[in-house]
């Protein structure tokens, strides 16, 4: 075992997640969607109702549809981390994901593997999402297109973990309906992706404080920073940090001898 | 030269809960030899092999692939194990060729090796037009035929199979059998394959009966039947079960 093989297994986990993916059309235009509906339909209508004052990384008034740009980008991450949990359960029952756990590398490179050809996909879906929110004339100073990559890596890493981690509880496929619930609903809305947090404070200090921590706000701003050509330093810790949370929580739940894996009764 | 047996396995157990799975199980494989492991339902064989491959851990006793210890040499251990599973672990929407790319990928070798052992496996296995094929569009057998040239792809030294001919027609079931033991026969490479169909042994198999976490019998096929008193292995397997009679 060298370097080159690590190399290529990784090439080749990575060529698979985006042949699925390719194949899988309905995932792909469903993915797409759903940020779509949100951007043309939910921030439309909400457009006059919200009123947004000057915040960093803006420097002028903006349209709602511009505040919510990075929080829909986050809304991608988050369920293509949520399909790729959803997909391990399913390789799991299927038995496919045995085939990638019996091969001659260590567990946590698999695992690892599998999250950045995961977060490879994602990061393809937000580029064509904003090709299509440029069109509808929502822009961004163009070096933002190439500085939000490495943001966009660490926070599709991190939410790709937090589903591996999930995706090492869930014993079955029908428990999956409660990780929507518990999981993708809370995080995405107790969030700053579809209204600052100073707007939260004012109706309730308990909710804003749950944002501020929410892993999945600081990964939303870390991107909206990031796409103005600003580094917000808080946001890279922070979502560094959950990352390596869940990732070593995950690796723990795979490992044969302290995970969840015989409790699940398979692999 | 490595003289180690392809797969030793020495006093394992191991318990779900308070339900011992396996008791005190040890046996060895030698390069070249077919080893059918025989049980009934609920004998403890698909745990062995997830204790073999390391899905599960090995909470006592030792296992080792061709002289590595899984536990703690798990890498190059798992290096010398190609393993067809019960249930079919293919990717469905790829192609023959891509399935096969995938897992050489995952064992290291390049593109252009790949490519050619990937033909030379299919061709083997009469499979090589349908290459391009999408898994989906195969029928059962055939799904089999690609999974045995995937574990078969990286050249190990144990073939690991867990009742691979379920759910086959009778011509696809025989196909794989006479495959398989004529690999043990000229390719010296080493097999386990769990079953509990008594038709799928040839008489210079060895047996393994593993009944309730413990092995009741071990040997060559007549040895076995020595040992039993019986004339047919269906009769020494109904003996050594006691009445868990095998198809």
């Amino acid at each position: 075992m060298n370097i080159l093989h690590f190399w290529r297994a990784l090439w080749g986990i990575t060529g698979r997640e985006l042949r699925r993916f390719v194949t899988q059309r309905e995932r792909f235009i469903s993915a797409l969607v759903r940020p779509l509906v949100w951007l043309f339909v939910f921030a439309a209508g909400f457009r006059a109702a919200l009123g947004l004052a000057i915040n960093p990384p803006y420097q002028t008034y903006i349209l709602y549809e511009v505040y919510i740009t990075p929080g829909l980008i986050g809304m991608i991450q988050l369920f293509n981390g949520m399909q790729s949990s959803l997909s391990m359960v399913y390789d799991r029952e299927m038995g496919s994901m045995r085939s990638l756990l019996v091969s001659p590398l260590p567990r946590w490179f698999l695992l690892l593997s599998k999250l950045l050809a995961g977060t490879f996909v994602s990061i393809l879906q937000v580029y064509v999402f904003l090709a299509i929110a440029w069109a509808y004339k929502i822009h961004a100073p163009w070096q933002g297109y190439l500085y939000i990559i490495p943001a966009l890596i660490l926070s599709g890493l991190m939410l790709g973990a937090l589903g591996l981690l999930l995706s090492s509880f869930i014993k079955q496929l029908e428990n999956f309906a409660g990780v929507m619930n518990f999981v993708i609903f809370p995080m995405f809305f107790l969030s700053t992706a579809l209204y600052p947090l100073w707007k939260l404070k004012e109706s309730s200090p308990l909710l804003y404080h749950l944002a501020k921590y929410n892993p999945f706000s600081q990964a939303v701003e870390l991107t909206r920073f990031a796409l103005y050509g600003q580094y917000n330093q808080e946001a890279l810790l922070f979502t560094l940090a959950a990352f390596v949370v869940f990732i070593s929580a995950a690796i723990i739940g795979y490992n044969p001898s302290k995970g969840m894996m015989i409790k699940k009764g398979g692999g | 030269m490595n003289t180690s047996p392809a797969l030793s396995v020495s006093d394992v157990n191991f318990s779900y809960g308070a339900k011992k799975a396996l008791d005190g199980v040890s046996f060895e494989i030698k390069p070249g030899q077919c080893t059918m492991l025989l049980g009934p339902n609920g004998a403890g064989k698909s745990t062995l092999f997830s204790l073999i491959t390391r899905l599960y851990d090995t909470p006592s006793g030792r296992i080792e692939l061709g002289g590595h210890d899984v536990k703690q040499d798990t890498c190059k251990a798992l290096a010398t194990l190609g393993i067809v599973f019960q249930q079919t672990t293919l990717d469905l929407d790829l192609s023959v060729q891509q399935n096969l790319r995938y897992h050489a990928a995952l064992h290291g070798i390049s593109g252009k090796v790949a490519d050619a052992r990937i033909l030379e496996e299919l061709e083997r296995l009469g499979m090589i037009e349908r290459r391009f094929e999408k898994v989906r569009q195969l029928n059962g057998g055939h799904r089999r035929r690609v999974e045995i040239a995937r574990a078969l792809l990286h050249k190990p030294s144990l073939l690991l199979l867990d009742e691979p001919t379920v759910g086959l027609d009778v011509p696809s079931r025989a196909a794989i059998v006479d495959y398989v033991h004529r690999l043990a026969n000229t390719g010296n490479i080493a097999v386990l394959w769990a079953s509990h169909l008594i038709d799928e042994i040839y008489p210079d198999d060895h047996l393994i009966v593993l009944h309730k976490g413990k092995i009741r019998a071990i040997g060559s096929v007549d040895a076995v039947l020595q040992t039993t008193g019986a004339g047919q292995i269906k009769d020494a397997f109904f003996k050594l079960t006691q009445g868990d009679e095998p198809r």
